[in-house]
């Protein structure tokens, strides 16, 4: 875990204080006090940007494909900052980021449940038929559907009780969000008409944050 | 408006204008799923587009069907023009700076009149006028848009095209320095379309030179366009350079680019999908609810014959 690495080096920080120790826990749990308040604001201020551009009528000629594509855009870019929490745990040994990967996850799946509710609500308001219809035969909404119902498990059991209850089980099944993922960009991908540049930048990025996750060491030594 | 419907689509057929819900009532909607502090801001936003000078004219015109006007900046502000980037406000924002004067029109192949006219003698002939036309996008929004232009047909009477035109070829200026657009290989540029003689010369087919009673904005596609409204607007090639009539059916750029998805002929059909997509419905920009979508962008009386016996599903 390389908890008591830290540690140390922060009470060697404060080494001139009274109670080295106790300050050092307080400096982490008010560091992630901040990177909570962060991951807060960050998840929240593109909403708040787009609920004053809906306000003041500055969504363009078709406000509907406006919020559909922006919540979409959030949707993968948060999705993709909660997978790189780990690597960036990895690279940098900055262990208290661990501590808001379950609040990025949650606001990604937040995210994903607007972009949804946009296309439910706004888009199709409620029109069952054509929706059940696109989620059967349009594969780019197959697969943006997919994602979401795959990351629905994932945030029902990102609790502690759940972490607890499940053990071993809950990580195998938070693998899930790599196949989110994919199929997010996959979603993306099949909707551009020409221009797939940011679906492949999307895609790019996840796939190096994928790679992380492959145990190379582990291959290496096996041949 | 200048075309006379002989017998108008049954009111049966058409969704009550009631079931459309304008943009201030979509604001107002996305209020209700706010807070109440969205009206105010609603309603001084719609204030902001009703006011524009430029509409004044058109105040309470309508198309055939009695469909409003889609508002000038919502036309001039979200548009399909990848010569100046792939994203709708792109045009507007790329194309402010863009020459059209001096400028050119090539009319070249099996036809008796060629050469390089320049775009005042090429128009000073013809009597411009305005005409009210259904716009339909292949993604699946539409707008009323009240251009002004002259009978493409016209003009190709005058330049006496010979026995070997079979087809008529359009193409876009080439130009990477005042098109960013075109410094990336989205398409193969320069942008080309296509029609058959018979849908060149039907009385419907326009070659823009403006809307709104204005000069063509740049972003639409300026100084002179194609408009083909039983089409989707991808058939109206912008910023036209070259007329060529000639003997094969052309090319067009996005069947090169992607013939699976579209073809020459690319009628406006609720019946046909796009593979990735339904063409079956539409969103009027403005409106809220989708509206289904009409057989040939609602010009089936008028444009039905030119296919008659043709499969649709297959030449799409």
């Amino acid at each position: 875990m390389g908890v008591g690495e830290t540690a140390m080096t922060s009470s060697a920080v404060h080494e001139r204080t009274a109670r080295p120790a106790v300050t050092a826990a307080t400096t982490r749990k008010r560091q992630v006090r901040a990177l909570k308040l962060a991951v807060w604001v960050a998840g929240l201020a593109p909403l708040a940007w787009l609920l004053f551009r809906a306000l003041t009528d500055d969504l363009g000629a078709n406000p509907i494909e406006e919020i559909t594509h922006r919540t979409g855009d959030w949707s993968l870019r948060i999705l993709l900052a909660a997978l790189a929490v780990t690597p960036l745990r990895r690279i940098t040994g900055w262990n208290q980021v661990i501590q808001v990967r379950r609040l990025v996850g949650l606001f990604a799946f937040f995210w994903v449940c607007l972009h949804f509710l946009t296309y439910i609500v706004l888009d199709q308001f409620f029109g069952w038929s054509y929706i059940v219809e696109d989620v059967m035969e349009r594969p780019y909404i197959t697969a943006g559907f997919t994602a979401f119902v795959l990351l629905i498990p994932l945030a029902v059991t990102s609790t502690k009780g759940w972490i607890r209850r499940l053990g071993r089980r809950w990580t195998r099944l938070h693998k899930l969000v790599y196949a989110a993922g994919l199929l997010g960009v996959i979603h993306y991908l099949w909707i551009t008409r020409a221009d797939d540049r940011a679906p492949l930048v999307y895609g790019a990025i996840l796939l190096v944050l994928l790679a992380f996750r492959v145990p190379w060491r582990r291959l290496r030594g096996r041949s | 408006m200048l075309m006379k419907k002989p017998d108008p689509i049954p009111s049966s057929e058409i969704t009550p204008h009631a079931l459309y819900v304008s943009r201030r009532k979509f604001l107002a909607g996305v209020a209700g799923l706010v807070g109440a502090a969205a009206v105010p801001g609603a309603v001084w936003a719609h204030g902001r587009r009703d006011g524009l000078p430029v509409q004044q004219a058109f105040q309470d015109a309508t198309d055939e069907l009695g469909d409003e006007l889609t508002p000038w900046e919502d036309v001039t502000s979200y548009n399909n023009f990848y010569e100046f980037g792939t994203g709708k406000e792109d045009p507007a924002r790329y194309a402010g700076e863009f020459r059209t004067r001096p400028w050119t029109v090539k009319i070249e192949g099996h036809v008796n009149k060629p050469g390089d006219y320049a775009l005042d003698d090429l128009l000073r002939p013809h009597t411009i006028e305005d005409r009210i036309y259904r716009l339909r996008c292949v993604e699946a929004w539409s707008m009323v848009i009240p251009w002004r232009g002259f009978a493409l047909a016209d003009l190709i009477k005058r330049v006496e095209p010979t026995g070997s035109a079979k087809y008529v070829e359009f193409r876009t200026l080439l130009d990477p320095e005042q098109m960013p657009g075109q410094r990336r290989p989205i398409l193969d540029w320069p942008y080309v379309e296509g029609l058959r003689m018979d849908e060149a010369m039907h009385p419907l087919t326009l070659l823009a030179t403006g809307l709104y009673g204005r000069d063509l904005p740049n972003q639409n596609g300026a100084p002179l366009r194609l408009v083909v409204p039983w089409k989707y607007g991808f058939k109206s090639a912008k910023s036209i350079v070259s007329i060529r009539f000639v003997e094969e059916q052309p090319i067009n750029s996005w069947q090169a680019a992607n013939a699976r998805e579209y073809g020459f002929y690319s009628n406006v059909n609720p019946e046909v999908d796009h593979p990735r997509w339904s063409q079956g419905r539409e969103r009027r920009i403005g409106e809220f609810r989708r509206r289904p979508t009409l057989m040939f962008n609602g010009y089936a009386d008028e444009v039905g014959h030119l296919y008659a016996g043709m499969d649709l599903a297959k030449r799409y």
